[in-house]
C-alpha cells in the first residue's frame, strides 16, 4: 500500500503557513538581553575573521558601496510571534565573503554590546542572509539593531544578531550566548528546533 | 524608556531552584568587581530567557532559560554570591 503523509508542517492563518507553535504578529516585539548600543555609522565596522586569522574590514562607506538588495521575508522569533513579508535592506553575505578564502564550516556572529550567534556558514552563503541596515524604507532602529543587524530569516530571528559587528570562522563549531543556555545550534523554525535536543 | 527591571524580578525562577532568597544575597561582578545585593542588579527579561547584568558594567551575571524539561542556570558572571548562614 502506497502511504503518503505530508506530515505536520505547520498552521495557516489566512492562507498564509506559520512554523509549528508560532502565531501571527503584526507589531514588530522588540526583544533585548542588554542595553541597547547605540553605534553612530561613522564608528561603525564590519570585519570577518578567517580561521587562519586573516582580517576582512568594512567601514560604514565601504557597505554602502556595495550592491544592496530588497529583501521580503517572514520571520519567526522562538519566543513564539512570526511577522510576515518584513522588508528590508542590506547587503548579501555572498557579496561580502565573495573574496573571503575560508575552508571554514561554521561562523560565529558578534555584535556591538557582546552579543554572539553560531551558524554554519553555508546557511550564510546562497542568497539566505544579509547585513541589513534599513527596515520598512526606513534606517534601521537601534532597538532593532541598527545601524545594521544580520538577517538570516530562514532560521530562528536570535540568529538575526542585531548590532551585528563581525564573524569569526572556524572550522570547529561553538555555542553564542543563547545557544550555551539551553537553546538549539541550528534553530530551524520549521522542525522547531527551539531548544538543545529538539 | 527603561528596557529592564530590577533583581528582584529573578525571584521567582530562582525560588524554583533553591530554598534560599537569592535576590537579598550580596553579589560580586566577575567582571568588575562590583558588589551589591543582588535585587539592584539589572534584569532583562523581555528575551528568549532572563538576563542579570551588572549596575557597575553591564556584564552578565546571571542567565537562566527554562525549556519544556529543564531549568538552564549560568552563574559564570558572578565571583560570588554571599548568602548570611541562618
Amino acid at each position: 500500500m502506497n502511504i503518503v503523509s505530508p506530515g505536520f508542517t505547520g498552521r495557516r492563518r489566512g492562507g498564509t503557513e506559520l512554523p509549528p507553535g508560532q502565531y501571527l504578529t503584526h507589531e514588530f516585539p522588540v526583544l533585548s538581553a542588554g542595553p541597547t548600543p547605540h553605534v553612530r555609522t561613522e564608528h561603525w565596522e564590519f570585519t570577518v575573521t578567517t580561521e587562519s586569522g586573516e582580517m576582512y574590514r568594512w567601514d560604514w562607506p565601504a557597505l554602502m558601496a556595495l550592491p544592496a538588495e530588497e529583501i521580503t521575508k517572514d520571520i519567526h522569533c522562538v519566543t513564539r510571534w512570526s511577522k510576515l513579508q518584513t522588508t528590508w535592506k542590506g547587503v548579501s553575505l555572498d557579496t561580502l565573503l565573495a573574496d573571503v578564502e575560508t575552508g571554514a564550516d561554521y561562523a560565529m556572529a558578534h555584535s556591538y554590546g557582546g552579543y554572539t550567534t553560531n551558524l554554519p556558514l553555508e546557511d550564510l552563503l546562497d542568497g539566505q542572509s544579509w547585513i541589513a541596515y534599513e527596515y520598512d524604507d526606513e534606517p534601521l532602529d537601534p532597538e532593532h539593531g541598527g545601524p545594521a543587524r544580520l538577517l538570516v530569516p530562514h532560521l530562528y530571528f536570535w540568529k538575526s544578531a542585531k548590532w551585528v559587528r563581525g564573524l569569526v570562522l572556524s572550522d570547529t563549531e561553538d555555542l553564542g550566548f543563547w545557544e550555551t543556555a539551553g537553546y538549539h545550534e541550528y534553530g530551524d523554525p520549521w522542525k522547531e528546533q527551539r531548544y538543545a535536543g529538539d | 524608556m527603561s528596557d529592564y527591571l530590577d533583581g528582584n524580578v529573578a525571584a521567582g525562577p530562582l525560588s524554583e531552584l533553591f530554598a534560599v532568597d537569592l535576590t537579598a544575597a550580596i553579589a560580586q561582578c566577575n567582571g568588575c568587581g562590583h558588589t551589591t545585593v543582588f535585587a539592584e542588579s539589572r534584569v532583562y527579561a523581555d528575551a528568549p530567557g532572563l538576563v542579570a547584568r551588572c549596575v557597575g558594567c553591564d556584564s552578565v551575571l546571571l542567565r537562566i532559560v527554562t525549556t519544556p524539561n529543564d531549568t538552564y542556570l549560568d552563574l559564570r558572571g558572578l565571583t560570588y554570591l554571599r548568602v548570611p548562614t541562618t
